[in-house]
């Protein structure tokens, strides 16, 4: 009982103190402090940077061997997706059997 | 919530296959960009698997705000099925980034302010999962903690480069896309988040079957 | 508010009465940080030259070390005796026990860092002190937001098991930035030619950080103090 009086008096304490204000008013000075020291001393941006730019026709000499490129970036990421839904099966697995193993133990227990 | 795991898993992995299938043939019919060519196309994944860890953070942190404030004991499971998946698309996001970088940039990796905060951001998840693997008895509580830690990173990795100018395109980019463009983004993206979705749903119903099994194993040492 | 403040001052002089009986944290941690530094020598001074570009470095790495030290001890005495649930059954505001704690351990990093940069300055040469006001401010508010969220983690930790490993495994993940900033706006400063608006905009963004941390600290100390 004291305990629990003592756990009441504390979220008292804290309610009265207003974290929840504190923690807004604490994010709401630090974004603006952050924004106004960013706005100096930036380089200036490229029309690549700023926007998309689609391409008319590209000399043939320009066209590095991308190709291999994008399809390791392709195959990486099924090979990630499909190994990560193939470890998910594999846990499953082994907690499945484990629920069966234990809830047979159970019934033979129940049963006894 | 177990239920509804159980059927919505198929319906999800269904659609993200789909989208998974059918996005090389769109993003292949798409225009070249004007000064990558062809490296570009890796943006088509590279970006989308970036939404669908932001996606996972999210869920990790306000999972853990729930958690944390509220007790919710399904909470914390989904919390650690968002960690894992921010992995694995960070992950994704890792090493799709320096394959279109070394083409582009010439380089495979530059400590710039957008990349370091991608760093940094996988780092915290790892350590997230460490935590709850090593961290023994009660340390979901701590992992909640960690976890808003890490949702509080998005947005500074979010606006990394609209306000600290850097090598890497802006974010601010993506809305103005032509539609040619932006078709084949918006398809994969798509896939991506279903695709989150999906595993999303999948590796939380394990963790419910780990709960589940847990109560047995007391159920049967209690008497 | 007086009320909060008047808890934090309480337990921010009790550590510091228990510290003043036996040293123990003091005396560890200094030395700690010394021999940190003279191994930093050790690697980077080569026929009485220091390696270019290494000092200010070589500074935060030490603080960042002997920090990680300290705040692996802080909540130690609170293990026995079931003392941190004594502690936190307290009828007070929870975070300003929190505050206390931090209190201590900025005071503690304080004595750390006023020898650490004197070595620094002096082994390897490093012109620390042209800018003493803007380097205050970084060191402090770089300390500031390391300790800010070492205090909560370790806290957190004093329950879980492995704590000795978990506490840098959790605590430099959150903390690169904050150390990022520090080492760059150091740098900054000791270059030949000081590039003053940018050592305004590293502090300016220790500040940002600072402030998003320690919020978050404050508002998560108590759910995640609560068994």
């Amino acid at each position: 009982m004291g305990i629990l009086r003592l756990r009441g008096a504390s979220r008292r304490a804290a309610s009265r103190w207003g974290v929840p204000r504190v923690v807004a008013l604490g994010l709401v000075v630090g974004v603006a402090a952050g924004v106004t020291v960013l706005e100096a001393a930036q380089p200036p941006t490229t029309a690549a940077q700023d926007g998309f730019v689609p391409m008319g026709d590209v000399p043939p000499e320009e066209q590095m061997p991308a190709a291999p490129l994008v399809a390791a970036a392709y195959a990486v990421v099924w090979a990630i997706a499909v190994g990560y839904l193939w470890t998910i099966w594999q846990r499953m697995g082994t907690v499945e059997a484990d629920l069966a193993d234990v809830t047979r133990r159970i019934e033979d227990r129940d049963e006894a | 919530m177990t239920a509804m795991n159980r059927r919505l898993f198929p319906v999800l992995a269904g659609l993200a296959a789909f989208f998974f299938v059918t996005a090389p043939i769109v993003i292949i019919r798409a225009p070249y960009e004007s000064t990558m060519g062809l490296v570009q196309k890796i943006f088509y994944f590279h970006f989308p698997a970036w939404m669908a860890m932001f996606l996972a953070v999210f869920v990790l942190g306000i999972a853990s705000v729930q958690y944390l404030f509220r007790g919710k004991p399904a909470a914390d499971r989904l919390a650690v099925a968002a960690a894992e998946l921010a992995v694995v698309f960070g992950l994704m996001g890792l090493i799709t980034g320096p394959l279109w970088g070394i083409k582009a940039w010439g380089v495979w990796w530059q400590w710039d302010a957008r990349l370091t905060m991608a760093v940094i951001l996988e780092l915290i998840l790892v350590a997230y999962l460490l935590l709850r693997q090593y961290g023994g008895a009660g340390s979901e509580r701590l992992a909640a903690g960690v976890g808003i830690f890490a949702m509080a990173n998005v947005p500074f990795l979010y606006v990394s480069t609209e306000i600290w100018r850097t090598v890497h395109p802006r974010t601010s980019v993506v809305p103005t896309l032509p539609v040619d463009f932006g078709l084949p983004l918006w398809w994969s993206f798509a896939g991506f988040i279903v695709l989150c979705m999906a595993l999303l749903a999948a590796r939380a119903r394990l963790e419910e079957q780990r709960a589940a099994l847990d109560r047995l194993y007391l159920a049967l040492e209690e008497d | 508010m007086r009320e909060f403040l008047r808890v934090a001052w309480l337990v921010f002089r009790k550590d510091l009465r228990v510290e003043s009986r036996s040293r123990e944290l003091l005396f560890t941690t200094v030395f700690f940080a010394i021999s940190c530094v003279l191994v930093f020598s050790f690697g980077f001074v080569r026929a009485g030259r220091a390696v270019e570009g290494a000092a200010a470095g070589i500074l935060w790495i030490a603080i960042a070390f002997s920090g990680t030290l300290a705040l692996g001890r802080a909540f130690e005495r609170e293990r026995y005796h079931d003392a941190l649930r004594g502690l936190l059954l307290a009828p007070v505001a929870r975070p300003a026990i929190y505050v206390g704690k931090l209190a201590g351990l900025l005071l503690l990093l304080a004595v750390v860092e006023a020898i650490v940069t004197v070595m620094v300055a002096f082994l390897f040469e490093a012109p620390l002190f042209r800018h003493p006001v803007r380097l205050f401010a970084l060191l402090s508010l770089g300390t500031l937001g390391f300790a800010g969220v070492g205090t909560l983690f370790s806290a957190m930790l004093v329950r879980a098991r492995s704590r000795a490993v978990l506490l840098p495994v959790l605590l430099y993940p959150v903390t690169i930035p904050v150390l990022i900033m520090g080492v760059s706006g150091t740098a900054v400063l000791i270059d030949p030619e000081p590039n003053l608006a940018m050592a305004r905009l590293w502090i300016g963004l220790l500040f940002f950080f600072d402030t998003v941390f320690l919020t978050l600290a404050l508002w998560t100390f108590e759910p995640v103090m609560t068994e």
